[in-house]
């Protein structure tokens, strides 16, 4: 760990494309560190193209990223950033052991931290299994615990929970509070409206732009709403016209 | 450059063709299966002699181009590669480590198959059997590079099997398996004078007749050589952290 204590990723002013389509309009954002910030919008909102700026693997059109307070995809950030992309990024045939293995090879970390993410992560019963014949869900947490390798300062997890029975989605969200308590900063995105909740504060997005920067209780009374979906809702319909045409 | 991170991917890469024996059993058998066949098919006459040596040539080519080419673009398309990205793993670390799993397989597969067409079809090699497998093993890590090369051009699984008529048949047709190289027209030999696997091809008919120096083969050595160096380097140009 390093002495860092600014903001865990600053954007600003961020314009990505994916093809000849615009991504994100101009999205600039400031994420506090050790806190689990919730990134929600709908699927196709650009909630996985601001995840890949951030770790450093998105093409931009222009603007600036600034993670852990270097520039986004510096070298420097590869063992203290971990990324979890939406399907699970892991080798379906190797175990689940052999598998952590590796990527704790990679990133140079201490042997015991195989065993302590697969505890983490509650995969004892499967270490010796290949990914292949693990659930969906079971996979998702292999992909998860091989971010959490070497305790890194930003977790990206895209979409971790999706799939997951209730019972494992509050025991991850615990996992997660658990590590923002000990200084680690997480941005988790969902399109599930009801995670809103457990979220320490919120980014709401659609169409390629930043709706609200809020926490949980700040949104509902900036809104007036009953519950984040309501509040979702009432922000879409102030936001002005044009935005909401660039959308389709 | 960091060697613990090479090393760890190669064993990954082994540890994956571990958990599948099949095609373990088919990188062994195939080639020696084929050897086997053109021997008996050509059994009173002296084709197997003028076509086996190239053989051995072949299989290690063909069959690590593909392997290769295939496991990467799965390894593109799953995600994995991106991670590996975002963390500490040079691309040359990926491909070199790539290069030496296969390497190693390309070794037992090329022993397999000059043991087999050598006392089973009764192959005769006049020079060293040393350098029959120094040939086999840089055709074999040639094919590796060229395939790691071509995943980098191919979205899906057919687009990077049809590399293999694009990349690997005018080797073969130019190579001197059919018509000896300086009996082809003009243009074509020079052509053939630019692909690597003619030189693969000259080396071990070269060993086989014990007919040039050890020199002479080290030289189409360093030839296969800076082909595969070529392909890696293009590799590792076409591997990108950033992607659109």
């Amino acid at each position: 760990m390093t002495n860092y204590h600014g903001p865990a990723i600053i954007i600003d002013r961020l314009h990505v494309s994916r093809g000849r389509r615009k991504v994100l309009h101009g999205v600039t954002v400031s994420v506090e560190p050790g806190q689990v910030v919730g990134l929600l919008g709908p699927s196709g909102c650009g909630k996985t193209t601001l995840m890949r700026s951030i770790v450093g693997v998105q093409r931009i059109d222009s603007g600036t990223v600034t993670v852990l307070g270097s520039p986004a995809g510096t070298p420097n950030l590869r063992r203290r950033v971990g990324y979890v992309t939406q399907s699970a990024s892991v080798y379906d045939d190797l175990t689940v052991t052999q598998n952590l293995s590796y990527f704790r090879r990679v990133l140079g970390a201490e042997r015991g931290e195989v065993d302590r993410v697969i505890e983490a992560t509650d995969l004892g019963a499967h270490a010796s299994q290949l990914v292949d014949t693990l659930s969906g869900g079971q996979r998702a947490r292999v992909s998860l615990a091989a971010a959490l390798i070497g305790s890194p300062e930003l977790l990206v997890l895209d979409e971790p929970t999706v799939g997951l029975d209730p019972v494992l989605r509050v025991e991850l969200w615990r996992l997660f509070h658990a590590l923002a308590d000990e200084g680690t900063s997480l941005l988790v995105s969902s399109h599930v409206m009801d995670e809103a909740t457990r979220c320490d504060r919120l980014l709401l997005m659609r169409g390629g732009v930043l709706l609200a920067d809020e926490t949980p209780t700040g949104l509902l009374e900036s809104t007036g709403a009953a519950d984040t979906e309501d509040a979702f809702l009432t922000l879409i319909a102030r936001t002005p016209r044009k935005r909401a045409e660039d959308d389709s | 450059m960091n060697a613990s991170r090479t090393l760890a991917t190669a064993r990954r890469v082994l540890q994956q063709i571990r958990h599948d024996p099949r095609t373990i059993a088919l990188l062994l058998l195939v080639p020696s299966l084929l050897i086997g066949l053109v021997s008996w098919l050509f059994s009173d006459t002296a084709v197997f002699e003028r076509v086996g040596p190239a053989m051995i040539a072949l299989f290690p080519f063909i069959v690590m181009f593909l392997v290769t080419s295939i496991t990467t673009l799965r390894e593109r398309r799953t995600g994995t590669l991106e991670r590996l990205l975002t963390m500490p793993l040079g691309k040359l670390e990926f491909i070199l480590g790539y290069t030496l799993a296969f390497g190693l397989l390309a070794i037992l597969q090329a022993l397999v198959a000059v043991g087999f067409a050598v006392w089973l079809c009764g192959l005769t090699i006049s020079g060293s059997i040393w350098l029959l497998l120094a040939v086999a093993l840089a055709d074999a890590i040639l094919g590796t590079t060229l395939g790691l090369l071509a995943s980098a051009f191919a979205r899906t699984e057919f687009q990077v099997v049809q590399f293999m008529p694009a990349i690997v048949f005018p080797q073969i047709l130019l190579g001197g398996i059919f018509i000896p190289r300086d009996q082809l027209p003009d243009v074509l030999h020079a052509i053939s004078d630019w692909l690597p696997l003619s030189h693969a091809i000259d080396a071990l008919n070269a060993v086989a007749a014990d007919s040039e120096s050890a020199e002479w083969i080290g030289g189409r050595l360093l030839i296969i050589g800076a082909f595969a160096v070529g392909a890696i380097v293009l590799g590792s140009v076409t591997l990108r952290r950033r992607t659109p």
